[in-house]
């Protein structure tokens, strides 16, 4: 154990000493992060939207006006019937567009529930899901008030629906994707590059020659790097939640368990590439085009698969970025639970043992 | 039993088309407590050996055994009781010297205070630095440094391969003091050097050169099987000295070595015939004179046959 | 050997932070020689070799090579000068023939002249039939001997060689050593560094640097009479202990 830990202890000091490295390994996901984000994220103040009031009663009115009074929303049209709406929409003006049902109020008063449609466009998805959330928080606001006021359990339902990209596509999924990248990027490159470094250096001559086992070697350089991880996870999920308001639906255990195992493949493939090369160069040209592209292009998070070529949608298969983008943006976004993502785990899982079962046998006792 | 035994040691590198011999058969035994050095120029198959030697290659023929363990089977057990020296620098360069010397320990499983005997002749005169990165030490401290890492453990053989290439002469003797110092432990001692004037250091020693061994014998045995008549020779004019000195009948070599021209002969030539012929030449400040061979001698001997 | 000064420095100062990694050396090379720069590890012989090659500039001092100022001319320097070392000499994957080709084009050399020139080099060299191998697949010795040739190919003024010959094999070496004589006969300035002392003794001047200074520069037969040594080894034996900085 003591062994052990002085290997895991020098690791960290080459981590610290190379400083411009350690800046880059944890300036890189929030530098990402800000970037996609910021890019992403448009401007949803006075947003133009419409009214669709079939109504017109006093609670519909006041509503509206709650609406238009918040900073965010610009009523600029009142619509009349179902079939506008779509004209609205393809106008181009019109991001979102309330609907309130017929008999809003005294569905309000006589059953103490109503419920209001908001639909939008959600090519732009990041907007769309930004303005669906301002209008929910505006009408929460509304039956809260109203629910204070007279004394009675009032619920108002709200129910979204997204036009033309319903699945909200590239929406706030570039974190989970980003969150895929830096994983790959940090443990995957930098596991392969600390290994074929110290075969460059002649070190590892001297670590062979000496009583460790080789697995104690490989497990003291992965784990730095697994904490590395999860500073850098803690670090997206943070920004994304408080600077870029990516709520996290699902559940937080869950989220951080899936990324764990999808380091632990990530480590997996750095120790293979590291085995199979002898010079740092050749590692990180392997890493990056080898894995990092895929992880870019194959994984979902940049182009959806579906509208790939069958080969590529194969291929895809074969990428451990895919199934974990799968499972991240669905707990975090869609809200999913395990029952959801276990087919996805299991391939996943599927995957790491029999990597690290790879790597570990293909790691060399000996020199070439 | 010998502390190495090499038997008929073969390794090659390539594939079939392109295959490069680095070890021709190499046998040879170093007992215990020897210092025995591997003399011979880069490329000629040190490092291939000391590999091999070390368990971290395989051979592609011939078998070893370091203190009576096979080099392929028993390499775990070969790892525990040696110490090795690579041929280049293979400390952390980003780690201070105590914080290396502190790794190295524990990787074998041991402190430094445990075996601080054995090293501290040779720690005193690193330790005031330390607290500097290994990277930013001179080339002979990087080898103090990297001698004391391989000793840690108190190995029972020690292998060094080419400690002390590229490093000045002053640090070379500093070197082969504390070698000498190891011996008197008990340690015994692997070296190889591509410095033919270390030979007279070693025990014994083995000239090797395009991957098979010349020669096997103690430094004096090696320069006593030199057989023919040598003298050093100067005049004013080094150059031609040397060009008409090659059409003598019966020079067989002539060669500079320091501020002398080294002159192989056949038995029936000697000094003042030599002296003559280079004063008809028309050379001045002519001197000739008998001259006991060094290694340097016996090693371009060994080479033309 | 004339008595032209090829090379003078005055006082040549390179400090790295508050380190005097060269400290006020003074001396000259006449045309022709050959110039043994030795020094233990870290007594600053590269730093100093590298101001003068034009690659450093000093911190204060004066040098001039092949007639160039070192401050205001290094590209003149470059010009004239030759260099090669143990580490850095040839591209591996290239051919001889590419690599002759590759060297002598940059210094803007004609076509006839490298084709020339490489013709003759070959057959001195005895590789005419190999000109067309990978430089990879020639044997240490001969790829010292051939950067060596072309490091000359040009016909510099200087050639600086830096530990030309460690590791090589002791025949090999001697012909090498053949190589800088006859260089050095044809007009060319030799400027060598060596851990091998018995090399010191073919220098025709030798200055051993210890701890930044020049501490002694004389011929061989000279600097062995003034220490009472038996041979070179001895005189940089008695010169570098002396040393008392360890860190290059």
């Amino acid at each position: 154990m003591k062994q052990f830990l002085s290997f895991v202890k020098k690791e960290f000091y080459h981590i610290r000493r190379d400083k411009r490295t350690l800046f880059i390994l944890l300036g890189m996901p929030v530098m990402q992060i800000l970037i996609f984000g910021f890019a992403l994220t448009n401007e949803v103040k006075n947003a133009k939207i419409a009214v669709l009031d079939n109504s017109k009663d006093a609670s519909t009115l006041a509503l509206s006006s709650q609406l238009e009074a918040s900073r965010y929303f610009d009523i600029a049209q009142e619509l009349h019937s179902q079939a506008d709406i779509e004209k609205a929409f393809r106008a181009g003006k019109i991001k979102l567009v309330v609907v309130f049902p017929q008999q809003f109020d005294q569905d309000l008063s006589h059953f103490n529930k109503s419920q209001i449609q908001l639909i939008a466009d959600a090519s732009d998805p990041n907007v769309a899901t930004t303005l669906t959330n301002y209008a929910t928080a505006v009408i929460m606001d509304y039956q809260n008030r109203i629910t204070n006021e007279r004394k009675l359990p009032y619920t108002i339902k709200t129910e979204y629906r997204m036009l033309y990209n319903p699945q909200l596509k590239g929406a706030y999924t570039f974190v989970p994707g980003v969150m895929a990248m830096v994983l790959m990027l940090v443990c995957t490159l930098m596991t392969a590059i600390t290994i074929v470094r110290e075969k460059e250096t002649g070190t590892m001559e001297v670590m062979l020659v000496s009583p460790v086992r080789p697995l104690k070697i490989i497990v003291a350089k992965a784990v730095p790097y697994l904490l590395l991880s999860i500073i850098n996870i803690t670090s997206i999920l943070l920004l994304s939640v408080f600077v870029l308001d990516v709520p996290i639906r699902g559940s937080l255990a869950l989220l951080v368990f899936e990324s764990i195992l999808f380091t632990i493949t990530s480590l997996a493939l750095g120790l293979l590439i590291s085995s199979a090369t002898n010079s740092q160069q050749t590692a990180m040209f392997i890493s990056l085009t080898g894995l990092f592209l895929p992880t870019v292009m194959l994984s979902g998070f940049m182009f959806p698969i579906e509208n790939m070529p069958l080969p590529l949608r194969v291929i895809s298969n074969v990428v451990p970025a895919k199934w974990y983008y799968h499972i991240a943006s669905s707990v975090m976004i869609k809200g999913l639970g395990l029952a959801a993502v276990w087919k996805e785990t299991l391939i996943l899982t599927g995957m790491t043992v029999f990597l690290l079962a790879v790597a570990i046998r293909k790691f060399k006792i000996r020199l070439a | 039993m010998s502390a190495i035994i090499a038997n008929n040691l073969v390794k090659t590198y390539g594939k079939k088309k392109d295959v490069m011999t680095a070890l021709h058969g190499i046998s040879f035994n170093v007992e215990k407590g020897e210092l025995f050095g591997i003399i011979g120029p880069d490329g000629a198959g040190k490092t291939s050996l000391f590999r091999i030697l070390t368990t971290l290659l395989l051979p592609d023929g011939g078998n070893a055994t370091v203190n009576g363990y096979d080099v392929v089977k028993d390499y775990r057990a070969i790892r525990q009781q040696v110490g090795y020296m690579p041929g280049r620098f293979s400390l952390y360069q980003d780690l201070t010297v105590a914080e290396n010397l502190e790794f190295f320990a524990t990787i074998f499983n041991t402190s430094i205070a445990e075996h601080y005997d054995l090293v501290r002749d040779i720690y005193v005169q690193i330790e005031p630095f330390k607290d500097r990165r290994a990277g930013k030490l001179s080339g002979g401290m990087k080898q103090k440094l990297a001698l004391c890492c391989a000793l840690i453990h108190e190995p029972s053989v020690l292998f060094l391969d080419e400690p002390t290439t590229g490093v000045d002469a002053v640090s070379r003797k500093e070197f082969w003091e504390m070698l000498r110092g190891l011996k008197e432990r008990g340690i015994t001692i692997l070296v190889s050097t591509p410095y033919m004037d270390e030979a007279s250091l070693c025990d014994r020693v083995a000239l090797i050169q395009n991957g098979g061994i010349m020669s096997i014998n103690s430094p004096e045995g090696i320069i006593a099987s030199f057989q023919k008549p040598l003298f050093a020779a100067r005049t004013s004019r080094m150059l031609n000295m040397q060009q008409d000195l090659l059409q003598l009948e019966g020079v067989e070599e002539c060669y500079l070595c320091g501020e002398y021209s080294h002159v192989v002969v056949k038995p029936a030539l000697d000094a003042a015939q030599l002296d003559s012929y280079l004063r008809n030449k028309g050379h001045e400040a002519v001197e000739v004179k008998p001259v006991a061979p060094n290694i340097e001698d016996c090693f371009m001997d060994l080479m033309k046959n | 050997m004339t008595n032209n000064r090829i090379i003078t420095a005055n006082q040549l100062t390179k400090i790295f932070g508050g380190f005097k990694a060269v400290d006020s050396i003074s001396f000259d090379v006449h045309e022709g020689e050959i110039f043994g720069f030795l020094g233990a590890n870290g007594a600053g012989k590269t730093t100093a070799m590298r101001m003068l090659c034009g690659l450093s500039m000093p911190s204060s001092g004066s040098a001039t090579v092949a007639g160039f100022d070192v401050y205001k001319e290094p590209e003149k320097i470059k010009r004239s000068i030759g260099y090669m070392s143990q580490k850095f000499s040839l591209y591996e994957d290239l051919t001889i023939k590419e690599n002759i080709r590759f060297y002598a084009g940059i210094y803007g050399k004609s076509d006839a002249f490298i084709k020339d020139k490489t013709a003759k080099l070959l057959q001195q060299l005895h590789l005419g039939s190999e000109a067309n191998k990978l430089v990879r697949s020639l044997p240490l010795g001969w790829k010292q001997k051939l950067a060596f040739s072309v490091a000359i190919f040009h016909e510099p003024r200087i050639v600086f060689l830096d530990e030309p010959t460690g590791g090589v094999d002791p025949v090999t070496r001697r012909e090498f050593w053949n190589m800088i004589y006859e260089a050095a006969a044809s007009g060319i300035t030799v400027f060598v560094t060596t851990h091998y002392m018995d090399e010191a003794e073919y220098c025709n001047r030798v200055s051993i640097m210890v701890d930044g200074k020049i501490e002694a520069l004389d011929t061989p037969s000279a600097l062995k009479r003034s220490l009472h040594a038996a041979s070179m080894d001895e005189v940089f034996l008695k010169l570098a202990r002396k040393a008392v900085r360890s860190g290059d």
